[in-house]
């Protein structure tokens, strides 16, 4: 650790240290700031400058490409001052949780491939370089030392180098299934056991610098995959630091700042407006509405008032209120929808990729091959040695090599561009899966739609009306008296003073206007919905509308002209599901629907068989979104959701979704194009491996040839 | 051919210590703001650093 340490960059491996020294210390010493907007040199300076300037900063550090910010502070710095202070200069600035970071932190697995690529890439060149001499004609006792030189920087370098695949072999030859990387590493140690063989012997052929350069290129393969998945990783625990970390509490009469994790049952919880309630509870003081569309999908707000229950996860609308937690932690609702989602997904179909698939075919064929071969040329010549040599030469000029690249060179040139459009690709077969989706579901609060409603028509209502209906609407707590007015307040209305002012329960309200009667609320004909009437004139029908997400008409057209089924399954009344499926012009539109029936819907279309997208935002759809074949959910969704979903949508548009399908098509005809491209070249290089001419210097040119031709097709995905 | 016995060495030593060089710079985080690092290269270092 000391030798690690060095001035230039104290940030991370000091803060490891302080972690491990004085674990309690540690979380006051350095605060993260995520910093969305920063993108240049001026940002930089503009940032660890201005904060330097603090009083309690030790030290700021930027990191440019994560878009963050370190901050050692003497260990009373306050986080919200940091954040103003950055407001102040002019920066965007959030915080995030140290502690959900710092366990993401360091990511040993891609150091670890990154460092075995290293040493892959140093023996393979001083191999090479030993390999030419030999080639170009280097005889007896030279070639012999060549030889031995190579064995000694090879057997090592693959030893290490080549771990990867035989442990990933090892644990599916065990359950006696195959993937890629047992035709790879069978490769790898025939190459390198027969050369050490022709070397002790004398041989003329050895295929040292083909094990390494096999080993190297694969390597390759593997770090952009994991590296794929790392960013997307890490930008999803980015978004999980971003939700409350911390709640207020009242302890002995005074307001603590806690920890969510740190609340225990029995505390008074305090929950801001707009704020999102941490706990399960019971309303101790304060009056307000929640936003529930995350747990049930409902659209409207619903009061709440002392004594009402509060679900963990609702978003508190209006009022700041104090809520006692009867359930924390893992016991809440929050966790236990997300245990039932884990239900769900184990019960889903295990995917084989597309590689797996491959390998599966190709596995037999090549070993078969190569077994024929050694049989036949042992039969012909009845030298045992000269049949094993070709048997293997066979083997490696296969080159499982292209077809190791084949996936993830594509999906990591396919889920770059796809971050670039603001998509986070997390899981590994997500793309493959996404292009082979023929139907799709989506949720309809905070999927399709924004999740806050608008009242319309408004301009309808003649001037005196709307000025009635304001007054009206400001004395009631009803929601829609709450979304009325805020409407009718931005449209510039001003109230008009009424008398004789009366709420009356599960009716509405009552002013006389002058000499008329004026009153908002339910409406006395059999469509029911909320109304204002002046006097004995017929109802005016306030009609309440939600706005579109931006891009959802668009997404939902395009997915209709690629002919997909498109439905909508939604939490809320049948009426507004079914009025929004017409407004899309949606084939069918659900409503009423609980999560346990959108999983059966889910089910019913799979026993179709179809392949069925799912996006959704809220907690009631996260065990269809586990049911479903491949799932997206928007940022703007709860952690839980995003966790459970293949593809989070980071922006607030739609549009990218359908990006997502044209990539996701064209990166899977590239992988079958790659796949198609490794098919051809061995259908040359076979014949001439078994018919005994392989050499190799042949080896080694057609294995470069054919990895780069596969790189360079995977390239032409992005867009 | 005995000018090989000082040059095999001789370009495995040069090559061993490329790669010590990459490990060093893996094992302090070189790679890990790759951005930032391109746009320090451009920040003025006149001014008297705080202590």
């Amino acid at each position: 650790m000391s030798v690690m340490s060095c001035p230039g960059c104290a940030g991370a491996p000091l803060a490891a240290e302080h972690a491990r020294s004085s674990p309690a210390a540690s979380a006051a010493d350095s605060i993260s700031i995520s910093l969305p907007g920063i993108h240049c040199a001026a940002c930089v300076v503009g940032v660890e400058r201005g904060l330097a300037k603090l009083p309690d900063v030790l030290d700021a550090r930027v990191n440019l490409s994560l878009k963050r910010v370190t901050v050692q502070t003497r260990g009373d710095a306050d986080e919200d001052a940091l954040i103003n202070a950055l407001l102040g200069l002019g920066f965007e600035a959030l915080p995030l949780d140290t502690d959900t970071l710092r366990a993401a932190e360091g990511d040993p697995v891609g150091r670890g491939l990154l460092l075995r690529l290293a040493v892959a890439g140093f023996a393979m060149m001083n191999v090479m370089i030993l390999s030419v001499a030999v080639w170009a004609g280097a005889a007896d006792a030279t070639r012999d030392l060549f030889h031995w030189i190579s064995a000694i920087i090879a057997l090592p370098a693959v030893a290490f180098s080549a771990r990867p695949f035989f442990v990933s072999a090892l644990s599916v030859v065990r359950v006696g299934r195959v993937n890629m990387e047992v035709p790879i590493s069978l490769a790898i140690l025939l190459a390198s056991g027969l050369s050490l063989y022709e070397t002790m012997a004398g041989g003329e052929e050895a295929y040292f610098d083909a094990a390494l350069s096999l080993t190297f290129f694969l390597l390759i393969g593997r770090y952009l995959d994991h590296r794929t998945r790392a960013a997307a990783r890490s930008a999803a625990q980015e978004l999980a630091a971003l939700e409350v970390p911390s709640a207020t509490c009242i302890r002995d009469g005074n307001p603590v700042r806690v920890k969510s994790a740190e609340i225990v049952v029995g505390d008074l919880v305090q929950v801001p407006a707009g704020g999102r309630v941490p706990v399960d509870g019971v309303i101790e003081t304060g009056r307000s509405q929640l936003d529930r569309s995350l747990l049930t999908g409902e659209s409207l707000p619903v009061a709440a008032d002392v004594g009402n229950k509060v679900v963990s996860g609702e978003v508190n609308l209006s009022a700041p209120l104090v809520v006692r937690a009867t359930a924390v932690g893992q016991d809440t609702t929050l966790r236990r929808m997300a245990e039932m989602v884990a239900v769900a997904e184990s019960g889903r179909s295990h995917y084989t990729p597309l590689a797996d698939r491959a390998a599966q075919l190709y596995a037999p064929l090549v070993h078969g091959v190569a077994a024929l071969a050694f049989i036949g040329w042992f039969i012909a010549t009845g030298d045992l040695r000269y049949a094993l040599n070709i048997a293997i030469a066979t083997l490696i000029i296969t080159c499982p090599c292209a077809l190791g690249l084949a996936v993830p060179a594509v999906t990591t040139a396919a889920s770059g561009s796809l971050f670039r459009k603001g998509l986070l690709i997390k899981s590994a077969t997500a793309l493959e899966r996404l292009a082979e989706v023929d139907a799709a579901v989506f949720d309809k609060t905070g999927t399709l739609t924004d999740g806050t409603p608008i009242v319309t028509d408004l301009q309808d209502l003649s001037e005196q009306d709307r000025a009635a209906a304001l007054a009206l609407s400001r004395i009631s707590d009803h929601p829609v008296s709450r979304l009325l007015a805020s409407a009718l307040e931005g449209m510039g209305v001003v109230a008009s003073d009424l008398t004789d002012i009366s709420e009356r329960a599960s009716d509405g309200v009552y002013g006389r206007d002058g000499a008329d009667l004026v009153r908002l609320g339910k409406s006395r004909s059999a469509e029911g919905g909320t109304v204002f009437q002046r006097g004995d004139l017929p109802e005016h029908l306030l009609r309440i509308d939600e706005t579109l997400r931006p891009g959802a008409q668009e997404v939902v057209d395009g997915l209709q002209a690629q002919g997909l089924y498109v439905e909508l399954l939604s939490g809320d009344t049948e009426f507004a599901a079914s009025q929004l499926g017409e407004r899309l012009g949606l084939e069918r539109a659900s409503g009423s629907m609980l999560p346990a029936d959108k999983i059966d819907r889910l089910a019913a279309l799979q026993e179709d068989g179809k392949k069925v997208l799912m996006v959704g935002d809220g907690l009631n759809d996260m065990g269809a979104m586990a049911q479903a074949f491949v799932s997206i959910s928007p940022a703007s969704g709860v952690d839980a959701t995003r966790a459970t979903s293949d593809i989070v949508l980071l922006g607030r548009s739609l549009a990218p979704i359908q990006d997502a399908f044209t990539v996701a098509r064209r990166a899977h005809a590239r992988i079958r194009e790659n796949f198609g491209i490794a098919v051809c070249y061995n259908a040359v290089a076979v014949p001439l491996a078994v018919s005994g001419y392989a050499s190799p210097l042949m080896a080694a040119l057609a294995m470069s040839t054919s990895s780069i031709l596969v790189i360079l097709n995977a390239l032409r995905v992005r867009v | 051919m005995n000018v090989l016995v000082i040059l095999i060495p001789v370009s495995l030593i040069l090559g061993g210590l490329g790669i010590v060089a990459f490990l060093w710079t893996v094992r302090h985080n070189q790679y890990e703001d790759i951005e930032g690092d391109a746009a320090r290269i451009l920040f003025d270092d006149d001014e008297p650093k705080k202590d």
